[in-house]
This record gives C-alpha cells, sequence and structure tokens, in this order.
C-alpha cells in the first residue's frame, strides 16, 4: 500500500486521499456505527443469535457482490447473478430428487457456466455493453427456468441437508455459534482476495478495467480476460444460489433477484469504482455486513422496500459521483 | 496593401492571452493583431500554442487571463456561438459538419443561409453538389471545401483557416487560396495556419509567430522570409552541432547482413503512402515530421495495435504480419505511445504497471512469484531511476517518472526494438537527459530503437539517423551529422535540404556547406 | 428516390419483413382477422412508446437504462390516482402524469451533465430510484382507470369516407400510437432543437463547434424520453386498467427494437419510424410463436433469444464501424 507524502496539502484533500486509499477504515466506523443505532432503538437486540444470524444472510449476498467487485474493476456488471443462483438453487432442489448428489451439483452448475461464457463471449468479443448483455441472458436464463419447472412439477423438491445444514446450520465452537456457512465463505473470499491481489488474472483485470487500451499495447487480449472473468462470476453466482436455497429452503423462481440490486450496491459501498481500476473484496464484504445490518434497520423503522430500494439507488449515484470528484481533485 | 493597412485598426486584437492546463502553461503571452483587408499568417513549431489560441479565439475554451477586442470592443467569447455572434468563424482541419446530417441540415443547424452558400460552392470549384447528401457519404477533401463555403456564407469579420490546404487535391487548393486571398480584397481579414511556405508566401500579408507560447514576433511577409520566420520559430536556443557521442568502436561496428526491422512500401489509408526504410541493431532512428503528417499511422502499424493496409514489414529477415500488439511483443518490438494516459493503469501502482505484459499471456494468468517480479521490477526501477516515493498510484507520479515507468515496462521485459514516440513531451529537462541517455545506452548493448520527437533539438542528441516525413510520405533519410535544427526544421516543413544557405545566427560552420542528397 | 432509398432502405426492408410475417401469420392462422390486428396493436402500444423513448436518447448518442422503470412509476401513479375518482379527473391525470414524466427525464439529463457521472451508471441508478419510487405508490398490482381512457385504445373509430373493411384494420390504439408520436416527433424533427439532438449524437466536437449548446440538448433529449416513457406508462394503465409497480421486460425490449430499427447505438442515424416498425416485427414474431401453439415460456426464451441477437449484432456493427 502506499505511503505517500510529497508535499503538504490541505486537510479536506488529505480527508479524501485517505478516503480512496484506505475505504476500509470509513467503512467499518459506519458498520458499528448502524450496530450501535439498532442496539439504541431495539435495546439487547445486539446478541450472539443475532450476530450468527446477520453473518448468516449477510455471505450470499458477500458473494454475489464478490460477482460484481470482479466484474466492476474490469467497468463491468454482471446483472445475470440472481437468475444464475436462483437457476441453480431450483435445479439443485429439484434434481436431488432422484439423481445422485454429485450428479445434481454438476447439471446445478451447468447454466451458470452456460450463461456465463455466453455473457463473456457477448460483452468480450461483440463488445456489447455488459449490463444490457446480462441483463438479456437473464430474462433467457428466467424463460429457460419456468420452462424446467413445467417438466419437473410433478417430481417436486427437496432441500438436501447438506445444504440445510451449510446454509442455517451454527456450529458452538468455544462457547460462541459460528455460523456453518462460514465453512464455505473464508476459504472462497480468501480465494477471490488471494486471485485479485497475486495472481496475473487479477492483475489484468483491475488493468484492463482502467486502462484497456494500456493493456492492449501491452499484449493483453481483452476477450480472453472477459470471457474468464465473467465464467467466473456465473459460477460463483451458482454456489451462491446452493447456499441460499439451504437459507431460504424455499425453492421459487425469483430466489435470489431480491440480491441483485444490493449485491451491486454492496460493491459500490465498499470501495469499488463502478468505472473500474479500484476497488477490492475486503470491502465488499463489509459493504454486504453493512447493507445487512442495514436492511434490519431499515424493517425496525418500517421502512418499506420501495424506499429501500431508493435509497440503494441514491447510493449507488452519489459514492459514484463522490468518487469521480475524488479522482478528478488529484 | 500592407502600408495603408497599418493605419486602420484592428479588426481583431489579441493581447496577453494565457491558458494554463494544471501547472502546464499551454500560452503564456500570446497576441495577435489582425487588420482589416489582411490574410494574416498564424505560425509556430509543434506544441507552440497555435491551436490553444485558435481554441480561445473561438470560444471552444476560455482564457485564464487576455483581452480579446473585435472591432475595438472588448468581447468574452464564452461559447463557439458566441464567436459566431461576434463574427469570428473558424473551419478547423477535422470539419465540423455534422457526420450523420445532410448538407442542409447542416446549414439549417448553424442558421447559414442557403443561396451564399451554393454560390461560394461553385465559386470553389464544386460543380455538382446535392445538399441532400449526407456528410459522411461526402470525401473529406470536398467536405472541408463545404466547410469553409458554410463559413464564407455567413460573411464573418474574421475567418479562421487551420491547415485549409491539407488533403485537398491541387485544384481544388489553388481556388481556395484564391477565395481567401479575395476575402482580403473585400475588407475582411483572415486567419490562416499553415505549415507551407509557399501558400503563405503566395497569399498572406503578414506573419505573427508564436513558441513557448507566447507571440515572439510578427513579420511582414516579403521574399526570403522564411529564414527569419524559421530562427523565430527556434529562438535563440540553437545549439552548436553537436553530435550525440559515440564510442569510436561503437561507430566501426560494421552493419549487419540483415536489418531488425525492414519497412518496405508501407500504407495505411490515405495517411501514409509507400514509406521504406530500415532498422538497424544497435542504432536509434530520428523520425522527423510535423504533426499529423502520418507518423502516427507508421508506429501504430510497427506496434501492430492497426493493420497496414499495403506494403510489409520484416522482422530478422522474416515478413511479419501484426494483428494485435501481442504478435508484435513476441517479435520483441515494444512501443511507447506519446500519451502517457494511454500506456498506463493510471489507479494502479508502479511495480503493477512495469510487470503488466508479465501477466498478458493465458499461462501467467495463475499465482505470481511475487520475489521474482519484484527483482526484475526493482531492476528497472533502478536502471530508469525512477522516484519511487509515490508509487502507490502512478497517477500521483511526475510526468516525467510516469514517462519513465513507461520506458521500464519494456526494459524489464527485455524488448528487442522500442518505439518511443515523443517521449519527451511534456516532462521536466533532467528527466529529459535521463532518457537520452537511456536510449543512447539501449542501442549500446544491441537493442535497436524508432524514435519520433517533436523537439528538433533532440535528434541530435538521440539519433544516428533520421528519417523525414512529411504529408504521408517519406521525403529524406540522413545522417544524423548534417542534422542540424535549421536543417531538421527546412525538412519537416518539406522545404529542399541544402538549397538555401544559412542566414544570421543560423549559419553553423558545417551547415552551410550544401548537403549532397543521397 | 435514391437518397429515400438510401436513407430509409432499412425501414423498407423492416416493412417487407412485417409483409412477410403478416402472410406467414396467415397461412398459419388463416382467421387472422381486424380483430386480432388490433389486440396486435394494443399490445404493441407500451412497447412503442417504450422504444420511442430509448430511441431519441440513442439518437443524442446516450442510453437510458430507467425506461422500464419509468413507465412503472408512471403507470401506477395514474392507476392510483384514478382508481376510485371521477372520469373527468383522469382528464387532470393524464396531463399531470406526461409532465411528471419530462420533468423525471430532464432529471436524468440534468444528473448526468451535471455530476458528469456515465449514462449508463445514473440511469441504473434511477432505475432503482423509480422502481422504489413505483413501489411507494402501489406495492402491488392495484388501482383503476378512467373508462374512456380505457376505450381510447379499443375497438376502431369509424373514419367517414373509408368502407368498414379497411376501417376495420385500423384499431384506435394504432391511431392512439400515431397521433402521440407524430405531434411529438414530427415538428421536432423538423426543428433545429431535433438537428440538435442528431447532431450530439453523431459528433460532439462537431456540434460544439457548429454552436451547438450540448448540454441542454442532452437534458432535452432526455426529458423527452421521459415523456414518451410515460406516455407507455399510461399505455399500460389503459390497456390493463391497472397500475403494476414491478417493471416489464421493456429495458431489453427497447434496445433491441432501437437497435434492429436501424438506430446506430452510437448515436446520431435513425428516425423513429424503424424502431417503431420492429416493435411490430417482434410482437408479431410473438404472436406467430404463440399461434404455431409453442409453450409461451418457451416463446419468451426465443423472444430473449433473438433480442440478445439483435443487440449483439448492433454492437458488433458498432464495433465495425468504429474501425
Amino acid at each position: 500500500m502506499s505511503t505517500s507524502a510529497i508535499t503538504p496539502v490541505p486537510f479536506g484533500r488529505r480527508i479524501k486521499r485517505f478516503m480512496a486509499d484506505r475505504p476500509l477504515v470509513p467503512l467499518i466506523i459506519l458498520l458499528v456505527i448502524l450496530v450501535v443505532i439498532l442496539q439504541i432503538l431495539r435495546p439487547g437486540i445486539v446478541n450472539e443469535r443475532w450476530i450468527a444470524n446477520t453473518i448468516k444472510f449477510a455471505i450470499p449476498l458477500a458473494i454475489l457482490a464478490g460477482c460484481q467487485t470482479m466484474t466492476m474493476l474490469t467497468g463491468g456488471i454482471d446483472l445475470s447473478v440472481g437468475t444464475v443462483a436462483t437457476m441453480s438453487a431450483f435445479i439443485m432442489a429439484t434434481q436431488i430428487v432422484n439423481q445422485d448428489p454429485a450428479i445434481a451439483f454438476l447439471l446445478a452448475m451447468m447454466p451458470a457456466v452456460l450463461i456465463g461464457l455466453v455473457n463473456g463471449i457477448g460483452v468480450g468479443v461483440f463488445r456489447v455493453h455488459p449490463l444490457i448483455m446480462t441483463l438479456g441472458t437473464s430474462l433467457i436464463g428466467t424463460g429457460c427456468l419456468q420452462v424446467y419447472q413445467r417438466t419437473v412439477i410433478a417430481s417436486g423438491a427437496k432441500i438436501p441437508d447438506f445444504l440445510a445444514w451449510l446454509g442455517t446450520g451454527v456450529t458452538p465452537i468455544v462457547g460462541f455459534a459460528f455460523p456453518n456457512a462460514l465453512l464455505l465463505f473464508v476459504p472462497l473470499a480468501a480465494l477471490i482476495v488471494f486471485t485479485l491481489a497475486r495472481t496475473g488474472f487479477g492483475r489484468l483485470l483491475y488493468a484492463v478495467g482502467d486502462n484497456e487500451r494500456a493493456t492492449r499495447l501491452s499484449g493483453v487480449q481483452y476477450w480472453q480476460v472477459i470471457t474468464a472473468l465473467y465464467v467466473t462470476s456465473s459460477v460463483l453466482a451458482g454456489i451462491t444460489g446452493l447456499l441460499y436455497i439451504g437459507l431460504i429452503k424455499a425453492p421459487s423462481l425469483s430466489l435470489a433477484e431480491p440480491l441483485v440490486l444490493p449485491s451491486v450496491a454492496a460493491a459500490v459501498i465498499g470501495g469499488t469504482s463502478i468505472f473500474g481500476g479500484r476497488g477490492g473484496y475486503t470491502g465488499t464484504i463489509i459493504g454486504a455486513l453493512i447493507l445487512t445490518v442495514l436492511t434490519t434497520l431499515l424493517t425496525i423503522l418500517q421502512m418499506p422496500e420501495g424506499a429501500r430500494r431508493i435509497l440503494f439507488g441514491l447510493i449507488v449515484l452519489f459514492v459514484t459521483a463522490a468518487y469521480l470528484r475524488i479522482v478528478e481533485e488529484r | 496593401m500592407t502600408t495603408s493597412a497599418q493605419q486602420q485598426s484592428p479588426l481583431l486584437d489579441a493581447t496577453g492571452v494565457a491558458k494554463n492546463y494544471g501547472a502546464v502553461a499551454a500560452l503564456r503571452n500570446a497576441s495577435l493583431s489582425v487588420l482589416p483587408g489582411e490574410v494574416h499568417a498564424l505560425m509556430g513549431a509543434n506544441g507552440a500554442g497555435k491551436s490553444t489560441l485558435v481554441k480561445i479565439l473561438t470560444g471552444a475554451i476560455q482564457a485564464n487571463a487576455g483581452r480579446i477586442l473585435i472591432r475595438g470592443e472588448a468581447r468574452d467569447i464564452r461559447s463557439p456561438a458566441a464567436g459566431r455572434r461576434a463574427g469570428l468563424l473558424p473551419v478547423y482541419q477535422e470539419p465540423s459538419l455534422i457526420p450523420d446530417l445532410d448538407v442542409l441540415s447542416n446549414l439549417r443547424l448553424t442558421g447559414t443561409p442557403v443561396e451564399p452558400f451554393r454560390a461560394w460552392v461553385r465559386e470553389l470549384g464544386i460543380a455538382d453538389l446535392d445538399l441532400r447528401d449526407t456528410a459522411r457519404d461526402i470525401p473529406l477533401a470536398v467536405l472541408r471545401v463545404l466547410d469553409l463555403a458554410r463559413a464564407l456564407a455567413v460573411e464573418p469579420d474574421v475567418l479562421l483557416l487551420d491547415e485549409m490546404t491539407a488533403a485537398l487535391p491541387a485544384n481544388l487548393a489553388e481556388k481556395v487560396l484564391e477565395v481567401v486571398r479575395r476575402q482580403g480584397d473585400a475588407g475582411r481579414a483572415v486567419i490562416f495556419i499553415s505549415h507551407r511556405f509557399v501558400e503563405i508566401s503566395a497569399l498572406c500579408d503578414r506573419a505573427t509567430v508564436l513558441r513557448d507560447g507566447e507571440t515572439v514576433g510578427v513579420v511582414d511577409i516579403v521574399p526570403g522570409v522564411e529564414e527569419k520566420i524559421v530562427e523565430l520559430m527556434l529562438g535563440t536556443r540553437i545549439v552548436k552541432t553537436h553530435v550525440a557521442a559515440r564510442s569510436a568502436a561503437e561507430k566501426a561496428v560494421s552493419a549487419p547482413a540483415r536489418p531488425r526491422i525492414a519497412v518496405k512500401d508501407l500504407r495505411v489509408g490515405t495517411k501514409l503512402n509507400d514509406v521504406s526504410f530500415d532498422l538497424r541493431d544497435g542504432e536509434v532512428a530520428g523520425v522527423v515530421a510535423l504533426e499529423g503528417q502520418g507518423q502516427d499511422e507508421l508506429f501504430a502499424a510497427l506496434a501492430g495495435s492497426i493493420r497496414p493496409s499495403g506494403g510489409t514489414i520484416e522482422v530478422d529477415g522474416n515478413q511479419a504480419k501484426f494483428a494485435h500488439p501481442i504478435d508484435a511483443i513476441r517479435a520483441g518490438i515494444a512501443y511507447v505511445p506519446g500519451d502517457r494516459s494511454e500506456a498506463l493503469a493510471m489507479q494502479r501502482s508502479v511495480r503493477e504497471n512495469i510487470a503488466l505484459p508479465f501477466s498478458a499471456a493465458l499461462r501467467n494468468w495463475g499465482p505470481i512469484n511475487m520475489r521474482k517480479e519484484r527483482d526484475t521490477v526493482l531492476g528497472a526501477i533502478k536502471r530508469l531511476q525512477i522516484d519511487t516515493r509515490a508509487q502507490g498510484e502512478v497517477q500521483r507520479l511526475s510526468g516525467g517518472n510516469q514517462q519513465k515507468v513507461t520506458i521500464a515496462r519494456w526494459i524489464a521485459a527485455d524488448a528487442r526494438t522500442i518505439l518511443c514516440f515523443d517521449p519527451t513531451r511534456g516532462i521536466d529537462v533532467g528527466t529529459k537527459q535521463e532518457i537520452y541517455k537511456l536510449l543512447r545506452e539501449l542501442a549500446g548493448h544491441g537493442k535497436s530503437v524508432l524514435f519520433y520527437t517533436s523537439e528538433l533539438e533532440e535528434v541530435q542528441r538521440v539519433c544516428d539517423r533520421v528519417i523525414v516525413i512529411f504529408g504521408g510520405r517519406l521525403v529524406d533519410i540522413f545522417p544524423v551529422e548534417e542534422a542540424d535544427e535549421p536543417a531538421l526544421m527546412r525538412a519537416a516543413y518539406g522545404l529542399p535540404r541544402g538549397a538555401k544557405a544559412d542566414v544570421g545566427i543560423l549559419a553553423a560552420p558545417n551547415a552551410s556547406e550544401p548537403g549532397a542528397t543521397p | 428516390m435514391s437518397h429515400f432509398l438510401r436513407r430509409q432502405g432499412w425501414v423498407v426492408g423492416l416493412f417487407a419483413l412485417l409483409i412477410v410475417l403478416f402472410i406467414a401469420t396467415r397461412i398459419i392462422q388463416p382467421g387472422y382477422g381486424s380483430g386480432d390486428f388490433g389486440s396486435l396493436a394494443r399490445a404493441v402500444l407500451p412497447y412503442a412508446f417504450a422504444v420511442a423513448a430509448q430511441t431519441v436518447v440513442v439518437i443524442a448518442g446516450g442510453i437510458d437504462l430507467s425506461v422500464a422503470a419509468m413507465m412503472a412509476l408512471t403507470s401506477v401513479t395514474a392507476a392510483s390516482m384514478m382508481a376510485g375518482a371521477s372520469e373527468e379527473y383522469a382528464l387532470f391525470v393524464v396531463p399531470f402524469v406526461l409532465a411528471m414524466g419530462f420533468v423525471l427525464g430532464a432529471l436524468n439529463g440534468l444528473l448526468i451533465v451535471v455530476t458528469r457521472v456515465p449514462d449508463i451508471v445514473v440511469t441504473l441508478a434511477m432505475l432503482f430510484v423509480l422502481q422504489g419510487a413505483a413501489l411507494l405508490v402501489l406495492d402491488a398490482p392495484g388501482g383503476g382507470a378512467a373508462e374512456w381512457l380505457k376505450a381510447l385504445i379499443s375497438g376502431t373509430v369509424p373514419i367517414p369516407g373509408l368502407p368498414d373493411a379497411v376501417d376495420a384494420w385500423l384499431p384506435k390504439a394504432l391511431l392512439v400510437l400515431i397521433v402521440c408520436l407524430c405531434v411529438i416527433w414530427i415538428p421536432l424533427r423538423r426543428s433545429r432543437l431535433g438537428l440538435s439532438i442528431y447532431a450530439i449524437g453523431s459528433s460532439e466536437l462537431a456540434a460544439f463547434r457548429s454552436g451547438v449548446p450540448v448540454k441542454r440538448t442532452r437534458i432535452i433529449a432526455y426529458a423527452l424520453s421521459g415523456l414518451f416513457a410515460a406516455f407507455g406508462g399510461l399505455a399500460l394503465t389503459m390497456s390493463t386498467g391497472i397500475g403494476a409497480p414491478i417493471p416489464g421486460p421493456y429495458l431489453l425490449a427497447s434496445v433491441a427494437a432501437v437497435v434492429l430499427g436501424g438506430v446506430a447505438l452510437g448515436g446520431g442515424k435513425g428516425g423513429l419510424l424503424g424502431p417503431i416498425v420492429a416493435v411490430f416485427v417482434l410482437r408479431l414474431v410473438r404472436t406467430d410463436l404463440t399461434l404455431l401453439a409453442i409453450d409461451p415460456n418457451v416463446t419468451a426464451i426465443i423472444e430473449g433469444l433473438i433480442m440478445v441477437a439483435v443487440v449483439m449484432f448492433g454492437a458488433f456493427i458498432t464495433m465495425r464501424g468504429r474501425q
């Protein structure tokens, strides 16, 4: 990380630069403030059970926000994650009835890979705007799921015990209830952080998003990076779907759809620039936690779903505009 | 004409105009005074501030300081529309007709009367114009003439023409010059920006010369004034011939049997025509050209970022076809673009920027060997003496250090040939010196460098040979010993080398002997 | 004539395609008659307005992702205002909702110009905001619509001097569409403002140098887009009699129809007629698939595939054009 001290700069700019360099500190402060407000509004709500619950609900959001983080690093976005997660969850729940779990898992991941591939080719080769492209594939995916639902309507669905255990279960360790989902999430998050920081692929994601022309002149082939990226994103979304069905336990055709907007907002709050080239996964994780706590808070305040969406929209707009100012002042 | 004009009050009088972009001053103290009835040339070398001044006069950008009087009245020109109302009309090199609208709609958009426009179009020698044609479908040369006719039709007080005759065929150019001349006779004024001395001497009454953002002289156009203008454009900072020091041993190395890169009849659209030259191992070849003469396309084609439309490029004797920069990089050819923002991921660290080419190939997408990478990067940083105090983000580095990073990348990647496009533009003197030294060192180690520069004095410091490009064609190749600044300036302006004896302070002893054209 | 063909060739081709599709429809379903055409026109109406909204901003060199959400918001606003209100009250509701669309569209443009955040991000954020606002107005489908408004787009209107057989093929919905679009589009197209919208989309620099007020023109383009989207929202309420807060598939459909209609995604090219014909083409394909007794869900997939393919094709053409 950088510790730059070239010339004395005004206090305001120093704050801005600090925010740009270490977005984690203000984010953690914000998270703590939200928890404190919650505790004041409902004394006693913040307890062990509440923490475990919050983490359980934050994890699927955090993984989907990871998809957004990675795609946003390249200046893209992946709006098909909701559909992909729903598809893999639904297929898993229906195929497990009369299939081997391993085969059901492979079947569940197939549409994820396929949609990721189509997204990647559309964005990387044909240069369709990622937003339009992923919106389109998610529409097609939803259609396919509806057709699929007809074919399996007779056989019914069940939630595999393992997924239920992973999604909702807790394991007491030294007197504290650790959600089992952390078993999946911690290695996954570590892998994402490592990929972004220490692998060639991660480097390219940042570089492509920062300056595609520069990467081209350095010999990077854009379509390769983008295709690999969107397939990765889709696979992550598929895994999230499996985890989420274990948490929600009710397969439906719009299972993960409500997570899409918050996943974008979480990545933006976490300091990832929607223009690409800047950000990281640790910020996103805290962003997901903030949004989960915020949702609890808004529920307690009885704020309707509509107001929540407005809030998410305004957050995205303001954070982006503020970010643009910070960058321009340099 | 000139004497009578001098008693009149100027139509346009700009004084003390200054414009800064951040810390960079594009214009310091420019002035321009144009009398009614005159055709006034605006001249200056690359980066002297001509285009900035034109943009300010026409309201495209706002000046930081200065005063603009039009017909003796102070005017604040805040937008192109305000410029038009004030009677100032520009015709840019890039036609400003909307490409997707037909000619008639373009006239309506700018409120141009149709009949006068038609009359001017005929006058300018275009007989068969259909006003319903879409601008995009009209050839560039005709489009530029239409742009001129559109400006003429509203009878502006001051007409600003930027390289009006560039890209025009001879017959159209002739008509244009004739019409421009007559504008002067009609009592209106024309500001004429051109690189072509022939046109200026045929057309203009006076010339204002800019250098480093300042007006350094206003001269009457009389026969033989070219040398005086060249002198003004260069200033007094003439360094006596001072060929880059090269060891005798280096000189003695005999030319290898086959060149590193052989370019034959290279063609890129209409911008570059039939360019052929060789680049040898261990040499720095300088490319000298005014802005937009086709050098951009030459470098882009060699770097694999655009495909040539004709001709061949041979690397080490094998014909090469570059579909993507990766192909050129695999052949050991690296491109350092002139615009640093084209080459750098500005928000990323110095280290990541230097190491960028290492991750490009699919097989290098895995975990990075951080220690090995650090050693390589540190080596390159040390070699170029990059100031690493702010290495967290390249955008926080100074321009000079940023430029070093773009070169360091290819030192770290050990490229055999480096194409440097104006690497010293807008950076401090110290860094410039270091870059000259580095390029010489590279050549000393047997690498080859193709070096385009907009600062002519650099040619002598760095290059072994000079390649001159004018109007998309290679017009001359000569050894650096003959390339003093005046000679280069003349060559860049397409004036024949050695045709005229030097005058005044330009008379360097070894440049006065007539250089034989090879 | 050659000018006409060169400029309108794409639209003429689309018309030909539309006629072929009509013939195909008659072959699939010999009984396909004027009544079916009427329902097609009614189904097309919201799509056509969504496409008009998208077309204006795309011509101006932008994109508006909030079209569908804007339609949802205006639709629920109209529906909730008219629920239980008198017939005359709707006379006030209609201009109010249209004005709301215009203002919110202008807000889109203003945010883009002032914050300098790219259009795609601003309109995405507005998509969230408008969607949320729609949910605040009505959290479930509901509300109502004045009877005269519903009647405005059902059935046909007898035009004196036309034989009934021809008249039957001129459903009111089609006439409403034509009137609403023509009243705005034709004067706009001929005005200096219209030219300016094309100009900033075609080449912002050239437009700026030609003295076009680029920022103001961009804001107006988005405002017009909002206005058309409000028309679309009203059309939704008129055809269903209620308002639904969840946006329909109008965003992707509008982009696809714009591309299919010969409007380049880079801006500056095309007109309104092409995209409108393209909407009819896309809807008729759906009708035909339904008539072929294909599962409606499969129809949705095929439709999605067509739209994605069209958008990919459009992006590919734009990319080629840039090289």
